[in-house]
């Protein structure tokens, strides 16, 4: 495959066609042998400077990767494919940057988060807890509870929004209401957190409780429920509507009989993902429920003040308040994050699940 | 489930009760009842919304600058409205370039099967929270960037950007900035994307055919076609930075020096974190003043919202009346 394998070849000759395409190219594995090199000299200049670290030799050996790469290329192969070149690779380079913190993220929570992923943390609470020990089930439990009540109230409104916004909503109203949720999914999430404050506070007086922060939540859920369930409920054919009509079925248990049958599967799965957006949520908890270091199953303000703890916001206070020993509460605040991070990979994976598996098979 | 098969007809038609005349009329008006009062109260809830930090606001804004424990509101939010502008804005330069990079690898480069696994791996990042990243921020980027800062303030100190006594802890401006770009990466990405994808094919192959290489082909058809869409995605991502509240009240070591410098220890904070760090310990006078920055923030991303929605429905537009034009 060399180029200068039959260079004076005749006319006609059959290996004529073969050469002269590849000529003016560069061999296949220029690419990646240059790619190691340059990453080598890099991190051989970095060594001769006493400062050798991986993460710095790929950082610099990259652009000169680029570098060689187009002076490589534009000798042999001309200025646009060289161009060509470089730009394929500062493309790939753009999705491996994105990589890098994924991957140290995930790596730093999965071995700061171990140490403390034991029986203890999900069945010991905080309370009276100083130093080491004790738990987040505190914590979970009002995730849980905060989360499950905020679904309880966003779904019902959520589905029958999307109902609405694709089986009866026509003109000007539904323009309007699709722009509504346009706006509430850009709402900032510690303004619903201090619409949910300000609620509270004008309904019973200052207060932290579960149900504001499941208020909060809601405002933020919503938008996600309505955008997941319409986009499903708009694929549900119209012959399947039809033909219910047609059978004299009436348009509600059309709906209910035809249309949600063939798109549940789509729906739990934008609910569950929904949730995922969410449960990760600080702010907005942070402003309406105040904080506590025992278990609270209660979500009503009674008497104002009754604060209750999710995760996210034991994460928070466990690294920004941290008592003596300082690591004992680093180490709570990193395996709160692991759970969290857990948490929301499972529900992403299950949503996907379910939007898959139970899929209808809607082109028969 | 059952929509097929013969046990639908049976089961609904055979007793008697569910064609009773009655039921039939009051099912649909009920149903659509609670249709259209859902999407009401999607409208009750935002105006609740509105309504509610307006009220609880108006105090802050009314009332005498002496009598107010930040004093005077406009004074008070100024030095936050600044950081939130700059480090969003901060983001959005560090976050775009990649972004577009990333769903035109997606979109053009990378090979069928590797398409999607890398769309999932670019959309995990948006499932992390924020609370993980503000963890994740301030005990590894901020440290491994300090010896970038010190080089930065060292040799290049001259520029004003860089200028300042060099943060020793790293928690800065520009890693504040950085983390948010990571975290509004995936929605830039997705939307940016989902646009490159619908770059018509026959116009791709007409720019190959005329000899075109790969990237060429990209410089003439794709990016011209997603331009107005790429510039709605960042509108979009850029208000979930300015909204951006956990993440910058972790890493960022921040006041109220309005400052263009990157890599000091004395930024100007962001509106969301201030009120994050502030609302746990704020007393009865200090809520309102809290509130009225929050409603200022939400005026800021309703607007840049609803212009990155402009800009995609003007482009729907365009393209519908192209085509329209084409074909007529």
């Amino acid at each position: 495959m060399t180029a200068d394998a039959q260079p004076d070849a005749p006319l006609g000759d059959q290996y004529m066609p073969r050469m002269s395409l590849t000529a003016g190219q560069l061999p296949k594995f220029t690419d990646l042998g240059l790619l190691v090199i340059s990453i080598a000299v890099a991190a051989a200049l970095l060594a001769l400077f006493g400062s050798f670290n991986l993460v710095g030799a790929i950082l610099l050996g990259g652009p000169l990767f680029l570098v060689g790469i187009y002076a490589l290329a534009f000798s042999v192969e001309g200025r646009r494919r060289a161009v060509n070149r470089v730009a394929r690779y500062v493309i790939i380079g753009a999705f491996v940057l994105a990589l890098v913190p994924l991957v140290s993220l995930l790596w730093e929570v999965i071995s700061k988060g171990l140490p403390r992923f034991d029986w203890q943390f999900f069945t010991e609470t905080k309370r009276n807890v100083v130093g080491e020990g004790g738990g987040a089930a505190h914590a979970i439990m009002g995730t849980l509870v905060v989360t499950g009540l905020a679904t309880v109230f966003s779904v019902p409104v959520g589905l029958f929004t999307a109902i609405y916004l694709v089986e009866y909503g026509k003109g000007g109203p539904k323009k309007v209401i699709t722009f509504l949720v346009d706006v509430m999914t850009g709402i900032p999430s510690i303004v619903a957190g201090l619409f949910a404050y300000a609620l509270f506070s004008a309904v019973i007086g200052p207060s932290k409780s579960g149900l504001a922060g499941a208020v909060a939540l809601t405002v933020l859920m919503v938008p996600y429920v309505v955008r997941n369930s319409e986009e499903i409920i708009r694929l549900v054919p119209n012959s399947l509507r039809e033909a219910s009509y047609a059978l004299g079925v009436t348009r509600w248990r059309t709906i209910v009989k035809v249309v949600l049958p063939t798109s549940i599967s789509g729906i739990v799965s934008g609910v569950i993902l929904a949730i995922a957006r969410i449960i990760g949520e600080t702010a907005p908890l942070l402003v309406t429920m105040g904080f506590t270091d025992s278990m609270n199953t209660n979500a009503l303000p009674a008497g104002g003040m009754n604060p209750m703890t999710a995760l996210p916001v034991f994460v928070y206070y466990e690294y920004t308040r941290p008592g003596r020993p300082q690591q004992a509460y680093f180490d709570r605040a990193w395996t709160g994050a692991l759970v969290l991070v857990l948490i929301v990979m499972i529900l992403n994976v299950i949503g996907r699940y379910v939007a898959k598996r139970f899929a209808p098979k809607i082109n028969r | 489930m059952t929509v097929t098969g013969g046990n639908v007809v049976s089961e609904d038609l055979a007793p008697d009760q569910s064609l009773l005349v009655d039921r039939r009329k009051l099912g649909d008006p009920v149903f659509k009842g609670f249709s259209v009062g859902s999407g009401m109260l999607i409208l009750v809830i935002l105006a609740a919304v509105a309504a509610f930090l307006i009220v609880q606001a108006v105090p802050a804004f009314v009332a005498d600058a002496a009598d107010l424990p930040y004093g005077n509101t406009w004074g008070y939010v100024a030095p936050f409205l600044f950081g939130t502008i700059w480090s969003s804005f901060l983001a959005l330069l560090m976050a775009v370039p990649v972004a577009i990079g990333i769903a035109l690898y997606i979109s053009h480069f990378a090979p069928k099967q590797l398409a999607s696994p890398v769309a999932f791996v670019v959309d995990l990042l948006a499932a992390v929270p924020s609370v993980v990243f503000g963890l994740w921020g301030i005990n590894v980027l901020a440290p491994a960037l300090v010896p970038i800062y010190q080089w930065l303030g060292a040799n290049l100190g001259w520029i004003p950007l860089f200028g300042g006594n060099v943060s020793g802890t790293g928690r800065t401006m520009l890693t504040a900035a950085i983390v948010l770009a990571i975290m509004i990466l995936p929605i830039i990405t997705s939307l940016s994307r989902e646009v490159f994808l619908r770059t018509p094919g026959l116009q791709e192959e007409a720019s190959f055919a005329l000899g075109a290489t790969r990237w060429e082909m990209i410089g003439q058809v794709v990016l011209p076609f997603g331009r107005s869409g790429v510039v709605s995605a960042a509108m979009l991502g850029l208000g979930r930075a300015l909204g951006e509240t956990m993440a910058v009240a972790m890493v960022l070591s921040g006041g109220r020096n309005i400052t263009f410098q990157l890599l000091t220890s004395n930024n100007p904070n962001t509106i969301a974190s201030n009120i994050a760090l502030a609302f746990p310990e704020a007393d009865s006078h200090a809520v309102p003043q809290l509130i009225a920055t929050g409603l200022v923030l939400f005026v800021i991303t309703f607007v840049v919202n609803m212009a990155g929605r402009a800009i995609t429905s003007g482009h729907g537009f365009r393209l519908a009346h192209k085509r329209a034009h084409k074909e007529g």
